[in-house]
């Protein structure tokens, strides 16, 4: 009896595997896979944006299923949400925190990137990949900010869409365009929605699939910054290297496991973060004829926004805006350091990048403050550093960072 | 291992607190006072229910809210939920509207009376708490005849005169340096006075509209009681099936040498 159906569960997996290569994939792509053994703490941020992203989806799936877009219906379709579907307030919170946390490992699996060179050859195409996904998010999180139609959604677009109007000869036409009206109302959020929920996220996943095939192609980069294709063992695989299942599988599992439990604390107990993740004004319905206090947008978006208050000149501060993030998919070439690791630079190297860190998070900081008085002032000076830093580093790394390396990784077996 | 997740639960306990300090922002004046209401307490949500029922909801709906939902919620016996809380001529399955025609209102106050569905989450428990008790005889206003610490000029009168009684305020003169370097004097506010009285003392007053923004906190977010009593189960069990996986992810990773 038992010989039988042990017979047919193997005869359906090889009827399968001829007919769809489950087998091979999964050893490709996972027992087959080797990654470096030294990853740390750093490196479970990759796998958590995935996993917020598969979240967004899902809770997406069923926010559109209540949801209704239109001046007159966003708002109180959201509050009927939170209210009177059942769970609904935890699809809502789910979704709207999920665009926070998303942001936040996205930072830091970017700011990994600058720790350990992953940006540097061969991985400039993964890298500038993962700063297109970069961007599809920012505009995908700002679409979603604008739906619910709070107050702070509306002034907040109406900050966003006029920095378009900005750019030379096609600024205003664009402006309207975006809108689809000549101001923002039932047609702007119609056409977000649509954006928002279909063009945006299948733009997304093509771009996380390419970064995913992209990865296994060059393989994972690691704290040492060194290549271990190039020691390989007996075997074929690098000495270094541990098959990405059950290792790795494993260890993100624990990841995944921390992740939620912070995730599940905002959530669950402070779902507004304080009004930073979700503003105090947009619990207000749009009103054109009342601006709340203080425009700021979402904390994520605030460096940036530091950047375009700083400069007196609004069209010269929308360039420096745009060209701060624009920048990012330099970095490949900006960086031409011989090391890809911070961990073999020199000490400038190592001051540089913690400066830029510091920077980044002070420009973050200053934009959610008010733009007067000290505030403009720092927001100035560390504009000037945000881009001074990828000068410096263009010159520092010819120099501060072509010292020797080890030929095997760094790691203490526990 | 246990540095770095100290330093990851660092970064996390600064954040919170980079949230709670940016939501606390907007400069505390001497006279504004914490509304140190608590949402899980009951008594206080069904006082503050019959309060609001009996003094705000002529004016003021609550239009995301149901009859029937506060009294689910709020543990109020049907018959109470028909006699004391829907209104003449609504069922308990409707939504909490004003008695009060928006059209007459807008006329008489210059505007409608706002939808106070949110009102505590847009402008704060605090907010509605100090907005509530800070009422004060005031000639200059002359439709109302009083004025409000925490919303100068408002259009609302002192519903709750009868209760709290009418408040004369002190002022004393606090000079100003002006951006161009120059000191003006100007009125800055110092205590309150009792004026006309009302049928409840100061301390009974404060716990009469402590009440209603506890009420008004729970309307803003029915759900938050429900689901602070729900996040524990979660953040535990994700705290045990962390460890599970860690010890499994000790285990194998034991090989790797």
């Amino acid at each position: 009896m038992s010989a039988t159906m042990d017979k047919s569960a193997g005869g359906f997996r090889a009827w399968l595997n001829k007919r769809l290569p489950v087998d091979q994939f999964m050893a490709d792509q996972l027992t087959g896979y080797y990654a470096p053994k030294n990853f740390n703490v750093w490196y479970f941020f990759g796998s958590l944006a995935l996993l917020v992203f598969v979240m967004q989806i899902v809770t997406g799936i069923f926010i559109t299923m209540h949801f209704k877009p239109g001046e007159a219906t966003a708002f109180n379709s959201v509050e009927y949400l939170r209210r009177e579907v059942p769970y609904g307030w935890l699809l809502q919170y789910m979704h709207a925190v999920g665009a926070s946390f998303f942001f936040i490992v996205v930072y830091l699996h970017m700011a990994r990137a600058f720790l350990y060179g992953s940006y540097k050859g061969p991985r400039e195409l993964l890298w500038v990949f993962g700063m297109l996904i970069y961007l599809a998010l920012m505009a995908e999180a700002f679409m979603g900010y604008v739906l619910p139609y709070g107050n702070m959604s509306y002034w907040g677009a109406q900050v966003i869409i006029n920095l378009f109007g900005t750019i030379p000869g096609i600024g205003p036409d664009l402006v309207e365009w975006i809108r689809g009206d000549y101001g923002i109302g039932d047609a702007t959020l119609t056409r977000f929605f649509s954006l928002h929920v279909i063009a945006l996220p299948f733009i997304l996943a093509l771009l996380i699939l390419l970064h995913l095939v992209a990865l296994r192609q060059v393989g994972s980069n690691n704290p040492d910054g060194i290549e271990i294709k190039e020691n390989p063992g007996a075997d074929g695989h690098p000495k270094d290297g541990i098959p990405f299942h059950p290792y790795y599988t494993l260890k993100d599992i624990v990841g995944v496991g921390l992740f939620l439990t912070f995730f599940a604390i905002v959530v669950f107990f402070i779902p507004t973060f304080g009004g930073l993740f979700m503003e105090a004004p947009n619990f207000e319905p749009a009103n054109p004829s009342s601006t709340p206090e203080h425009i700021a947008p979402v904390w994520y978006f605030t460096p940036y926004y530091a950047i375009l208050r700083a400069v007196p000149d609004q069209k010269l501060g929308a360039l420096l805006m745009a060209l701060s993030v624009a920048v990012f998919l330099f970095m490949p070439w900006i960086d031409r350091a011989k090391n890809k690791s911070v961990r073999y630079r020199g000490i400038t190297s190592k001051i540089l990048l913690g400066v830029f860190f510091v920077t980044f998070l002070m420009l973050m900081w200053l934009g959610l403050k008010p733009a007067d008085g000290i505030y403009v002032l720092l927001a100035r000076i560390f504009t000037v550093l945000y881009f001074g830093f990828f000068i410096a580093l263009f010159f520092v790394s010819k120099w501060d960072g072509n010292g020797p390396v080890p030929d095997r990784v760094t790691y203490n077996a526990h | 291992m246990p540095t770095k997740f100290a330093i990851v639960l660092g970064a996390f306990a600064l954040l919170s607190g980079a949230g709670a300090a940016s939501a606390n922002e907007g400069g505390h004046a001497g006279w504004q006072r914490p509304a140190d209401n608590e949402i899980s307490n009951l008594p206080s949500l069904q006082r503050g229910a019959r309060n609001f029922m009996s003094y705000c909801s002529g004016c003021h709906s609550l239009k995301y809210v149901r009859y029937s939902r506060v009294a689910e919620d709020l543990k109020i016996s049907d018959s109470l939920r028909d006699t004391y809380l829907v209104k003449p001529g609504d069922k308990f399955s409707d939504y909490i509207k004003a008695s009060m025609p928006a059209n007459d209102a807008t006329e008489w106050f210059g505007k409608p009376p706002p939808d106070l569905s949110l009102v505590a989450r847009s402008r704060g428990s605090d907010w509605v708490f100090n907005f509530l008790t800070t009422f004060y005889a005031d000639p200059n206003s002359r439709q109302t005849g009083v004025n409000n610490l925490q919303l100068p000029g408002t259009a609302m009168p002192h519903v709750l005169a009868s209760v709290q009684g009418v408040k004369n305020a002190v002022w004393k003169a606090e000079e100003h340096k002006g951006e161009d370097g120059k000191a003006t004097v100007v009125p800055a506010f110092e205590k309150f006075e009792p004026g006309v009285v009302g049928s409840l003392t100061d301390e009974q007053y404060d716990e009469f509209a402590r009440d209603i923004v506890n009420f008004l906190q729970y309307a803003s977010d029915p759900t938050q009681v429900e689901r602070q009593g729900m996040g524990i189960w979660v953040v535990l069990f994700l705290l045990m099936f962390t460890g599970i996986a860690y010890m499994l992810k000790k285990e194998y990773w034991k090989d790797v040498r």
